[in-house]
């Protein structure tokens, strides 16, 4: 199941990989989305997969009484899933922003005064 | 006496200017009554890296010892001059306490017994002596010499750690004493050429020899003071001890002869040739120091005691008289308001005592009797007559060398000597002359009475375990007609001959087309820079899909190399799935697919959507309710959102074709990355943290929903920082948009 999943979230951000390398920062904002699920996804599957149990603890019990799915990564997944969305969402009112000031998104015509300048040797 | 009084402007100058004066005259006088006198090395040892073997170590023997003396002697004149030549300055104290810095990190390079603490030491002198040479820093010129003299030394000075580091790893130890009584034979290990290349660089670099001479005439910018420090017994000097100082260990190795023969010969001479066309005479002073260090060079190329007896005695006479030279050529400048060979008109009319110092220097300067210089250079021509084969060679250079400084002492001498109609008697400072005369006086004295400074020589050369000390004949200005005496006459002559024609020469040496290193250096620089430039240019384009590539082909090429090289691989295993994962897989793909071909952005975010509740599936399906909740949620808001936005973006760009080269980038960090991943999934789990808040969940925290225990108590400030993670967003994305509104209207 690990190698299964394993490919599949290489593929994943092979996908969103190829998004974000295209130039168009519209493009980059959908592989940014692709490459959040991956990169929560490969959290979740480095802390082992348990098929149907979930980490509760029964009634009556102190401990859980079978094996459940591994708490630790879920929580960070937890977390990871929010910042992600926080993310995505400030880099698409910077898009906004871009596309209202610039007239375009495309991000790989020079920017006006982003290259650094040169300094004067003397 | 009554006469004497220190200009100074506050009581407080005359503290510092006193007080540093005592205190380096106080070394001195310390070194010669308790450290002279004994037979065995001093040692003195404080732990430093105990885990790194590296102690922060001192070794006090007799090549040590002759630098004490020298150092902490003439710094004591050197801060007596400097107190009444700066006097009123503006930055005065902060001259004093560089100056200070100094003269402690060159006395730490002399005595240090670890051959790292030397390098701190070795790079501190670089380091003070960029703040001294830069200390007029409202000058360009001074800055810029300031610089270039720090970018060579430290350049040097990092060759040298690199050569230190495989020197300790030959032999064993960083401790000198241990490398130097070893009785490893380390001149025939196939490393030692690099030993001896990135440590001869270091000390070339140091001692200013051919072809980093060119910093050395720059650092003139300096105050006088300092150039008479540096050029006499301090940062130079420190190239010249580090040679000496390794010379029982290495001189006998293949490589030592010719690369300091060479360097040491090329550098005498043309430090006697530039030294013939300047008019300053403190440009021509430091010349005449680029020809003494390569006289000294090339004398510690030889192997053997003679050479390093020679090399010794040498080192004391052009200690004195080149800070006799460049102290008298300050005092002349201050009082005269001017430095150049004419200004030496009638210096005898001025002042016969000063200008009696003048003449003793040059007469040493020139190697004539009775001044000291004389005796070295006697002693210098035995040694290289001793030694047979190639030393012919640089005999034949230093005796040129030694030629042309002849002619400058007697353009020197004639000068003062000559009456001049408009010189009258003039008043220098006491301070500022009173060194000079000490120093000429000394160095007669020396000479004259050689019985002190033999018996010094000797326990010098007992300390640092040779045995063949004894067969040194004893200093001395007469051992009869012998050939060195011959080869002073041959010099006398030639050196008068240079001299009587020196004006012609002078002319013909303009005239004549020179390679500049220094603006060598500056093409050097000014490439450098552009390389930089163009490396930064290639690197950081501003354009999103080449910077992009750039991070992902590091990364990818990284990794690659790293599995290449791995010991081993993990042990892939394949196991089984179920039927509704797959499923689930598939349906990820297919939308991954969709997105990407997607033209539309309706069409794009759709495939998103099912990859996000692809993932959610996947969540439910290994017990991660919460999880898949939270993802539905997250999807849901981004759909809202981007639906939003949507009216205020442009549609998507056709696409046409596939990028082959950003596909192939893609899946290659893609493939990495699955590597990795299942790579890990193979090592066995410690799940000793997930065990624990199995355990504590309920008995502690009284939750049974361990995930959210662990958001909510385990890990509460973990979730109070994504809180404010979403709330900073948040706010950031509503100053985007309300300055947006506020441009609208």
């Amino acid at each position: 199941m690990e190698a299964l999943l394993s490919g599949l979230i290489g593929l994943l951000f092979a996908a969103a990989l190829y998004q974000m390398l295209s130039g168009h920062f519209l493009r980059f904002l959908l592989g940014l989305v692709m490459i959040s699920n991956a990169a929560t996804l490969s959290v979740f599957v480095a802390g082992r997969l348990t098929l149907g149990q979930s980490p509760l603890i029964p009634k009556g019990a102190d401990a859980p009484l079978v094996e459940v799915a591994n708490a630790l990564p879920q929580a960070l997944v937890l977390t990871a899933i929010v910042i992600g969305l926080g993310l995505f969402a400030f880099t698409l009112f910077l898009a906004i922003r871009a596309f209202r000031r610039l007239g375009h998104l495309n991000a790989n015509s020079a920017l006006p005064g982003l290259r650094p300048r040169k300094e004067t040797h003397s | 006496m009554a006469k004497v009084t220190l200009q100074a402007t506050q009581p407080i100058d005359q503290y510092i200017h006193l007080g540093s004066m005592l205190w380096s005259l106080g070394l001195f006088v310390l070194a010669i009554y308790h450290l002279i006198p004994l037979d065995t090395p001093v040692t003195w040892s404080v732990d430093w890296l105990g885990a790194l073997n590296i102690a922060f170590s001192f070794y006090i023997d007799g090549l040590s010892r002759l630098f004490i003396l020298l150092i902490t002697g003439i710094g004591a004149l050197i801060f007596a001059f400097s107190g009444h030549y700066l006097a009123g300055h503006p930055h005065r104290h902060r001259f004093f306490l560089y100056l200070h810095l100094f003269m402690l990190a060159m006395l730490g390079v002399v005595t240090a017994d670890n051959l790292l603490t030397l390098f701190i030491f070795w790079e501190l002198t670089s380091f003070t002596s960029y703040l001294l040479i830069g200390f007029n820093h409202a000058a360009a010129r001074s800055r810029r010499a300031a610089l270039q003299g720090l970018l060579v030394t430290g350049a040097g000075g990092l060759c040298l750690l690199a050569g230190v580091i495989l020197l300790a790893q030959i032999t064993g130890s960083f401790a000198l004493s241990e490398i130097l009584s070893g009785d490893l034979v380390i001149h025939e290990h196939p490393l030692i050429t690099a030993v001896i290349v990135l440590i001869g660089l270091g000390a070339l670099t140091k001692s200013a020899q051919f072809p980093f001479h060119f910093w050395l005439p720059n650092a003139m910018e300096a105050p006088t003071p300092v150039s008479a420090f540096l050029h006499s017994a301090t940062m130079v000097k420190a190239g010249i001890y580090l040679l000496a100082r390794l010379h029982p260990v290495l001189s006998e190795a293949a490589l030592w002869m010719p690369l300091l023969a060479i360097t040491g010969s090329i550098t005498a001479v043309l430090g006697g040739v530039l030294a013939l066309k300047q008019r300053d005479l403190k440009q021509t002073l430091a010349y005449t120091t680029l020809m003494a260090l390569g006289t000294l060079t090339a004398l510690l190329s030889q192997p053997g005691t003679a050479a390093v007896a020679a090399a010794s005695i040498f080192l004391v006479a052009h200690a004195l008289y080149k800070a006799t030279l460049f102290l008298s050529v300050g005092a002349i400048d201050h009082t005269l308001g001017a430095k150049r060979f004419s200004t030496l008109f009638g210096l005898w009319q001025r002042d016969r005592l000063f200008a009696f110092a003048w003449l003793a220097a040059a007469l040493s300067l020139a190697g004539l009797p009775p001044a000291l210089g004389f005796i070295s250079k006697e002693m210098l021509y035995d040694s290289l007559l001793q030694t047979s084969g190639t030393s012919i060679w640089v005999l034949c250079a230093l005796l040129l060398a030694n030629a042309m400084m002849v002619a400058l002492a007697f353009s020197m001498s004639v000068r003062i000597l000559r009456p001049s109609p408009t010189a009258v008697r003039t008043k220098f400072a006491f301070f500022e002359t009173g060194g000079p005369i000490l120093m000429a006086l000394l160095g007669l004295w020396l000479a004259m009475a050689p019985k002190a400074l033999d018996q010094a020589m000797r326990t010098l050369l007992a300390t640092w375990g040779d045995t063949a000390a004894s067969e040194i004949i004893p200093l001395g200005l007469w051992h009869g007609i012998n050939p060195a005496l011959g080869l002073s006459l041959v010099t006398l002559s030639l050196g008068l001959l240079i001299g009587r024609f020196h004006a012609r020469l002078y002319r013909r040496l303009h005239r004549l087309p020179m390679v500049s290193f220094d603006r060598g250096w500056d093409h050097f620089l000014a490439t450098f820079v552009r390389f930089a430039e163009s490396l930064t240019d290639m690197i950081q384009t501003n354009r999103l899909s080449r910077d992009l590539s750039w991070v992902l082909g590091t990364l990818t090429g990284l990794a690659l190399l790293i599995a290449w090289n791995a010991p081993a691989w993990p042990h892939w295993e394949w196991g089984p799935a179920p039927l509704k994962l797959w499923l689930i897989v598939i349906l990820i793909l297919a939308g991954t697919m969709f997105s990407l071909i997607a033209q539309s952005r309706i069409a794009a975010i759709t495939g998103l959507g099912v990859v996000g509740i692809g993932v959610a599936l996947i969540f439910i399906l290994f017990g991660a309710p919460d999880v898949a909740i939270t993802q539905l949620l997250v999807e849901t808001l981004l759909v809202v959102l981007i639906a939003v936005a949507l009216l205020n973006l442009p549609t998507l760009p056709k696409q046409t074709g596939i990028r082959w080269g950003h596909a192939t980038l893609a899946l290659a960090t893609g493939f990495v990355i699955s590597g990795t991943l299942w790579g890990i999934t193979t090592q066995p789990l410690d799940r000793t943290l997930t065990s624990f808040f199995e355990q504590a969940s309920w008995t502690e925290a009284y939750g049974r929903n361990i995930v959210n225990v662990i958001l909510v108590d385990f890990r509460a400030l973990d979730t109070f920082g994504e809180i404010a993670v979403v709330l900073t967003a948040a706010i950031g994305a509503i100053a985007l948009l309300k300055d947006m509104r506020m441009r609208k209207r």
